[in-house]
């Protein structure tokens, strides 16, 4: 997720490599080695299985096993809420206290997200939303910050890097602003916008800002000169030496600097929504603690990973529409 | 009045020391007629790049200037295009869209389709029909530089700038080009300033070869007429009994040149700064 370097498409390239890979086929081991490399999910299904195996074989308990144990011990287990006695008069472990003890196995994790996602569009009441609107909220707080500080960021960067000097002038201020936390300032926005709401997509505003800056005024500042060249010999008018030569010469700079926003926003927000009390999906893995239920807990953290790969690729997809080839 | 006038132009830079001054060229004066095909080759670092970059307007002299057309040139414009070494086209715009950036802002009163016809005549012309959709990374570099001369021509600049324009070329692409540049510069007889290290290319498609002392302080010291009549093609400028004269002259120029490269003395060559050129003519 996130930050992470942009994977070209080479189309042309696999196709060879493939051609080349079928002509040593012969032997047997090869041809495996061969198969796995051209299939990753394979190997992704493989390991996926192998860790949801040994989670459930580590988190396994047998059934509470009463022999040896006097009947006042029992009581004094059921009176603690250890244990429960079943309508047959056998004692079976508290599946509440369960909960809480150690870590629940994926089975407990899968029946929570069953429950959880059947009423995803249930409100209960003022705090306790479904899973649905969560997510809704919480993208929508990511998204209105993301696209404030990158609409910001870009226009300022793009002022920045066409005037050398100003650029480092401001430069040392965005050096300083730029590795501090977005958290670090959320005491600051609460008290001046006083609004946990508004402070929640400021703080994710802030994350998102300095990468896209920095990055933005660095890519206008090294775009070619013979680009600047050919639309001064042609007299382009400024609008459109801005969005014909500069904005696109400079888009995968500018798209690159995007990313680490992205990234640093989608982390922040979950901590924002944390502190702050939001509803979202950073906030349920709270409330979760708060209820002392484990398995929720790890279905909210899946949650943030599944919504955090949906933008990733949505904002891929987008990028790759305005990067070009040198 | 000649139609272009490089006159008493010198362009010095701040040393790397920091103190004074380094001269690359210095009192250059060039008389270009309308229509006349100029070429201008020197070692490397004799600023003829810097040169041709002044009449384009995207550098300016220390002294002196150019005058173009009665007026003094002060910054890039539509009348004087320049094809690039490295091409120079945006890698984000197909064939197309760079040359159609380049005929709306020399024409822009014209309409979509003019401006696609006008488009199409120049990309047919360099011979890259079926290629109006790709963009620069998909062409080689023949192809890329066909593009910067469709660009060029497009917009029927006055004056055509060329910037070592073959040397990213492979050699047997090279000469193809030459010929297509020849076939079009005949069509629009545009005046033409070319800056080059190949003689055999200057041969080719000049009228005259400037050609310049080392620098700092590089000058013009000789200005070789290139009597081959036109039309000129590779195979039979070689059959001409002034090819070899002309072509030996200026290689021996560029040899006794370079052997003061190094020394350091601004005063290798033909003559002092400030001397008129040599004029050399083979009859």
């Amino acid at each position: 997720m996130s930050a992470g370097t942009v994977v070209p498409e080479d189309p042309p390239v696999g196709k060879e490599t493939g051609s080349a890979r079928s002509a040593l086929k012969p032997t047997k081991g090869r041809m495996m080695v061969g198969q796995a490399a051209e299939s990753p999910w394979m190997i992704t299904v493989f390991l996926a299985v192998v860790f949801l195996l040994a989670w459930h074989l580590v988190t396994l308990r047998g059934a509470f096993d009463g022999k040896g144990l006097t009947e006042e011990q029992l009581q004094m287990m059921e009176f603690n809420g250890d244990i429960v006695r079943s309508p047959d008069g056998t004692y079976l472990w508290n599946p509440e206290k369960e909960k809480v003890k150690g870590i629940p196995g994926p089975l407990a994790v899968m029946e929570k997200a069953r429950e959880e996602l059947s009423e995803a569009f249930v409100k209960k009441g003022t705090n306790d939303h479904g899973i649905g609107y969560l997510v809704l909220y919480t993208v929508s707080r990511f998204g209105v910050g993301f696209l404030a500080a990158s609409a910001v960021a870009v226009v300022l960067g793009v002022f920045l890097g066409l005037n050398k000097v100003l650029f480092k002038a401001v430069n040392p201020f965005i050096q300083i602003l730029k590795p501090i936390s977005p958290l670090a300032w959320m005491p600051l926005l609460l008290y001046t916008v006083k609004d946990p709401k508004w402070t929640a997509i400021l703080v994710v505003f802030m994350a998102a800002l300095w990468p896209t800056l920095a990055t933005t005024a660095f890519g206008v500042n090294s775009l070619r000169k013979d680009y600047l060249h050919v639309a001064a010999i042609l007299q382009l008018s400024w609008p459109k030496r801005l969005f014909k030569v500069i904005l696109p010469g400079a888009a995968p700079t500018i798209v690159n600097g995007l990313r680490i926003s992205f990234g640093s926003a989608l982390v922040a927000v979950v901590p924002a929504e944390m502190l702050l009390g939001e509803l979202g999906v950073g906030y349920l893995s709270w409330i979760e603690w708060n209820n002392l239920d484990i398995s929720g807990v790890i279905f909210a953290i899946l949650v943030v990973g599944c919504v955090g790969v949906i933008l990733d690729s949505g904002f891929n997809k987008l990028a790759g529409l305005v990067t070009y080839q040198e | 009045m000649p139609f272009l006038q490089i006159d008493h132009a010198s362009k010095s830079f701040p040393s790397h020391t920091g103190e004074g001054e380094v001269c690359i060229f210095n009192d250059v004066t060039i008389k270009i007629e309308q229509g006349e095909f100029v070429t201008v080759i020197g070692h490397s670092g004799c600023g003829k790049s810097t040169l041709l970059n002044i009449i384009a307007g995207l550098d300016t002299a220390s002294e002196g200037g150019v005058i173009l057309e009665g007026k003094e040139v002060v910054g890039p414009g539509l009348d004087r295009m320049v094809v690039f070494q490295n091409f120079s086209l945006m890698p984000w715009m197909t064939v197309f869209e760079n040359i159609a950036l380049a005929v709306r802002s020399a024409y822009p009163d014209w309409s979509q389709t003019q401006v696609a016809d006008h488009v199409n005549k120049y990309i047919a012309l360099v011979g890259l029909k079926g290629a109006e959709t790709k963009r620069p990374t998909a062409l080689s570099g023949g192809m890329k530089q066909r593009v910067g001369l469709a660009r060029a021509f497009s917009i029927e600049p006055k004056v055509l700038l060329l910037d070592e324009p073959f040397a990213q070329i492979d050699a047997l692409t090279r000469g193809v080009i030459q010929e297509e540049l020849i076939q079009m510069w005949n069509a629009s007889r545009n005046t033409v300033f070319m800056v080059t290290h190949d003689v055999d290319e200057a041969i080719l498609l000049s009228d005259r070869i400037l050609l310049m002392t080392n620098g700092p302080s590089a000058r013009v010291g000789e200005i070789v007429e290139v009597s081959i009549p036109r039309p000129r093609s590779r195979e039979s400028i070689i059959e001409h009994p002034h090819y070899y004269k002309i072509r030996n002259h200026v290689i021996h120029f560029l040899v006794r040149h370079a052997a003061h490269v190094g020394r350091g003395s601004g005063e290798s060559g033909a003559g002092r700064s400030g001397e008129t050129p040599v004029l050399v003519k083979f009859s």
